[in-house]
């Protein structure tokens, strides 16, 4: 009974904790404009299904790829148990799940095998990092931090893993033939590490490690939402919420068509359209809610600028850091922008103070980054829109494309040619 | 046997009370472009010798406002779209083939959100279905298993999943199609994308056009072929860049199927 007044006492403070900080996150969404309607469910499954669940994304660079998967599926698998857990110790039951019979079976027997190929991988993870110089994993936006993030995340992993292996090593020892599931590579452990072992200390070395996989459950929960392995929660939702249009699209700024429409034709237009307060964006207010989902599921994993020619030719660019730093300045304005309403300014701003315009006309659109993205992160959309701010409300772009504005106005062509030239290729053409 | 094709312009058939079943959208690139002139020659040959119903707007075409739009300048490019909406509207066009793949991305993907809605085609997918269907037939001993490796335009490859339809093209050909180490989704940009053929590069190590092409000539490829008129520009320059113009051509697919029916 003790032991079950302490469980929901410590279940209680984590679900706090958990639901403080989710109510924190989430309310920065408030801050942001729409993007477009969730619509196409049934697409949208089928994404999920493909590139979440089946991790075909990520499996696009194989080695890493598929550590990655199986980890993934074996966090899949693994949840069963610990949501097992959590009835355990709740009801002060054990195993109670086991009622499911050979489908329990299946999925605690793979969990104790995924247990051990995730530990292997997370080895290989935290061996990458370490002791390996690898580019993706370094960049101006990497601070020192983020690398501490990194190695902290792949440790608390290593131990869940441990200590679920050791839970089950406990269990085999104590339960011999009877035993409810099976166990495969605990079993095997078991032959080593239990064998001497009396009944009272493989109860205690189960205890411990029953107590250490759970606690570790709880505060991984939490720190999660701090580090950029927030992507354990967001990124299968992120991936649900894809933009569906093929890459190539661009988002029309209905209101600006409005507005040309008007000059055109004051007949025309809409004039129920409301106003344009900002023409892009120039800072985390005017983003979207799905540039945001992508910040917090951003997992920082740097395919997206080991692939964008910018970054490869050794410009300032880099994808990933435009949403590391939409999650950064969020994170400073947003309880700001909550508390003084969306007027608040800290004079500061996303473009300039985190984001250059160097970096911003390095893009090429080329979607090299949005193509690589594991999740389903856009990063061109975004880019564009800190583009159109800097042209429409600054007239701040590069010479060249100023001049290549005004010959679009004079001549209809990007260069100093005219319509009337237009006709000149089809000039003495003989077959 | 030699004859003059009079390219159809749109405002001509329409004063005839006529109207072609395409509308070939030349592009600022075909129309004043030096070297993607040939482009746009080779590829009306191809629908001369095929007997196509087409016409382009000539004098009347204006820029869509791509570079505009991707420059960041919506205003601008809201204004083309007018204009060219106006366009396609009058002469009711239903089909269009294009040979850039940026007016196509904005054609088949954006103009729907201004007020045009229609068949969008990009030449290579043009031309693979005219294989396809038996009506393009091209003799196979003009490349003589010449080794050729495709470059994927991004507007075309990631932007709207069409990787293989050039590739079929060339296949037509008797060459040795090789592939870069980065193609299909995970080719490298030319550099030119996102209005960059209109600016300078940014200060970096190195200049994308010069990245590609290495990647490119180190296939040992005698012909790189493209399908996008800045990929031409970029690789041209980066092949000259690499003095390699002697060994090296770089060569539209259209001009690879024009070469080989002898147009």
């Amino acid at each position: 009974m003790a032991k079950q007044l302490i469980f929901l006492f410590v279940l209680l403070i984590t679900l706090g904790v958990f639901a403080w900080t989710m109510s924190r996150i989430f309310s920065f969404f408030n801050l942001t404009k729409s993007a477009f309607p969730v619509r196409n469910i049934g697409k949208r499954i089928n994404i999920t299904l493909k590139v979440a669940i089946g991790q075909s994304k990520i499996l696009r660079w194989p080695f890493t790829g598929l550590l990655h998967a199986l980890v993934f599926w074996g966090f899949m698998v693994i949840t069963f148990g610990s949501f097992e857990m959590v009835i355990d110790g709740l009801a002060g039951t054990e195993r109670v799940l086991g009622t499911f019979g050979i489908v329990y079976d299946i999925i605690i027997g793979s969990g104790d095998v995924f247990a051990a190929i995730v530990l292997i991988a997370i080895l290989v993870f935290l061996a990458r990092r370490l002791f390996l110089s690898i580019g993706r994993f370094k960049g101006e936006e990497i601070k020192t931090i983020s690398k501490i993030d990194a190695n902290i995340a792949l440790t608390m992993i290593l131990l869940l893993m441990v200590s679920l292996l050791g839970m089950n090593i406990g269990y085999v020892a104590l339960h011999g033939n009877n035993q409810i599931g099976v166990y495969p590579v605990s079993q095997w452990l078991a032959g080593y590490i239990t064998s001497g072992m009396t009944i009272y200390g493989a109860n205690i070395f189960h205890e411990v490690n029953w107590w250490a996989h759970i606690l570790l459950i709880f505060i991984f929960a939490n720190i999660l939402p701090y580090s950029k392995h927030f992507h354990v929660f967001t990124s299968i939702p992120n991936v649900f919420l894809s933009r569906l249009e093929p890459l190539g699209y661009l988002p029309n700024m209905g209101n600006v068509m409005n507005e040309v429409k008007l000059m055109m034709n004051p007949e025309a237009a809409n004039v129920e359209a409301p106003p344009i307060s900002r023409f892009g964006v120039k800072d985390v207010e005017d983003t979207s809610w799905k540039n945001y989902a992508d910040a917090l599921a951003c997992t920082e994993c740097g395919r997206c600028t080991a692939v964008c020619p910018a970054a490869i030719t050794g410009k300032k660019l880099s994808p990933r850091k435009i949403f590391v730093d939409l999650r950064a300045r969020m994170k400073e304005k947003g309880p700001g922008l909550i508390k003084n309403g969306i007027d608040y300014s800290d004079n500061k701003s996303l473009i300039r103070d985190y984001i250059s315009e160097e970096e911003l006309w390095a893009c090429t659109t080329c979607n090299a980054c949005a193509q690589e993205c594991p999740i389903n992160i856009n990063h061109p959309t975004l880019i564009l829109d800190m583009r159109r701010y800097l042209v429409m409300e600054e007239a701040a772009a590069p010479a060249g494309l100023n001049m290549m504005f005004t010959n679009i106005e004079n001549n209809g062509a990007p260069w100093q040619r005219g319509p009337e030239e237009r006709l000149e290729w089809t000039e003495s053409l003989n077959a | 046997m030699t004859h003059t094709i009079k390219v159809p312009i749109m405002a001509d058939l329409s004063q005839q009370g006529t109207k072609p079943e395409y509308l070939y959208w030349v592009g600022c690139a075909g129309a004043f472009d030096d070297r993607y002139q040939k482009v746009a020659r080779a590829f009306v040959k191809i629908l001369h010798h095929l007997g196509v119903s087409y016409a382009i707007l000539g004098k009347e075409e204006t820029c869509n406002g791509d570079p505009a739009r991707r420059a960041g300048n919506e205003m601008l490019f809201h204004m083309q779209a007018a204009q060219v909406v106006q366009l396609l509207t009058r002469y009711e066009v239903k089909k269009m083939i294009t040979t850039c793949p940026h007016c196509f991305n904005i054609f088949l993907n954006e103009y729907p959100d201004v007020g045009w809605r229609g068949e969008v085609i990009h030449h290579s997918q043009f031309l693979q279905q005219m294989i396809d269907e038996g009506k393009l037939k091209v003799p196979k001993d003009m490349f003589n298993n010449q080794k050729v490796v495709f470059h994927d335009p991004c507007y075309l490859g990631r932007g709207n999943n069409i990787y293989d339809a050039p590739r079929q093209v060339i296949d037509a050909l008797e060459t040795d199609r090789v592939e870069m180490p980065r193609n299909k989704s995970f080719a490298l940009c030319c550099g030119a994308g996102g209005a960059q053929m209109f600016k300078e590069a940014e200060p970096g190590s190195k200049e994308v056009y010069a990245e590609r092409t290495e990647e490119a000539l180190a296939t040992n490829a005698g012909i790189i072929a493209t399908a996008c008129p800045f990929c031409m520009t970029m690789l041209t320059d980066g092949i000259k860049y690499k003095n390699k113009e002697e060994e090296v051509k770089n060569l539209d697919i259209a001009e690879m199927i024009a070469s080989s029916l002898g147009l």
